[in-house]
């Protein structure tokens, strides 16, 4: 019988079988320097009506497999707000890796 | 543990930042308040509005029917942020709070989501598994506790009312507080006294 449930997106987990048996690290370990100016660049630009979280997430979306998962979460919301920034026309295309 | 930015990232963070300050859009000084000001929210302030639910029924109300609401009367800012949705602990139920697509988080009443509410895991197992997940964090909820587990997502967050534990009769808001964590307003730990 031909299963079509679709295979979820990347950034969907809830319930993915791959971390069933990764427990939870007890990871308290506050943002870095890096962090947090990642987070605080992007509530400027979102103040500033030059990016949403939904486009944030869009950008985080999209990034393929192998990067997702070995990029760090800020590095995730960075290489997101960078592309934005490009697609909007504020910065140039080169800045992207 | 997170590992640290790769040296490209931190590259690539100076020259987006370089390339806004160039074209006016941001100054790095904008960037350094905006932290200062964001590294000041703090599991405090949700600690501070489950203390006083406890302690003043009218307020109890306010914070079940309106998170936002409550969080200003604390004299938070909730300007631009989503609704606060706060979910109350009873001795029949339990609630967890996890955001499987992300890392959505109530940060102006918790602060920075800790890393583990991010990894991958906690995103994937508390879904599937919450019992299991709690069990390994010490917390065994007996069978006759239901435990409900909810998503926040980028247009809602969600946050625990924890039940006041046994033993603090009398205590005043400040010392009640003083027995919230951030850990139980998640749901992966329950508060108690002494």
């Amino acid at each position: 019988m031909p299963d079509d449930t679709p295979i979820p997106a990347i950034h969907d987990l809830g319930g993915a079988a791959r971390f069933h048996c990764t427990p939870v690290e007890h990871d308290e370990v506050p943002p870095d320097a890096f962090g947090k100016k990642v987070d605080a660049l992007r509530q400027i630009l979102a103040q500033k009506g030059l990016m949403t979280v939904d486009e944030l997430r869009r950008g985080i979306e999209s990034i393929p497999e192998s990067e997702y998962f070995a990029l760090g979460y800020y590095e995730r919301w960075l290489r997101s707000i960078t592309l934005l920034m490009v697609e909007k026309g504020q910065v140039d295309r080169e800045l992207l890796p | 543990m997170a590992a640290p930015p790769r040296p490209e990232s931190i590259a690539l963070l100076d020259r987006l930042m370089a390339a806004l300050e160039a074209k006016g859009i941001v100054t790095e000084a904008e960037v350094a308040a905006r932290q200062a000001s964001t590294d000041k929210a703090s599991p405090e302030t949700g600690a501070r509005m489950v203390a006083k639910a406890w302690t003043d029924p009218a307020y109890r109300a306010l914070l079940l029917s309106d998170g936002k609401a409550a969080a200003e009367q604390m004299g938070v800012s909730m300007a631009g942020a989503p609704p606060l949705g706060v979910l109350e602990n009873t001795p029949g139920r339990h609630h967890l709070v996890v955001c499987t697509l992300c890392s959505c988080y109530p940060r102006a009443v918790l602060g920075y989501p800790p890393n583990w509410y991010k990894s991958f895991a906690y995103r994937s197992r508390a879904v599937r598994e919450p019992r299991q997940v709690l069990a390994e964090w010490g917390l065994n909820l007996p069978d006759s506790v239901e435990v409900r587990v909810v998503d926040s997502t980028a247009d809602y967050r969600w946050m625990v009312l924890p039940m006041r534990p046994a033993g603090t009769e009398g205590w005043d808001e400040a010392r009640l507080a003083g027995l919230v964590t951030r850990d139980a307003m998640v749901g992966v730990a329950v508060p108690v006294a002494g």
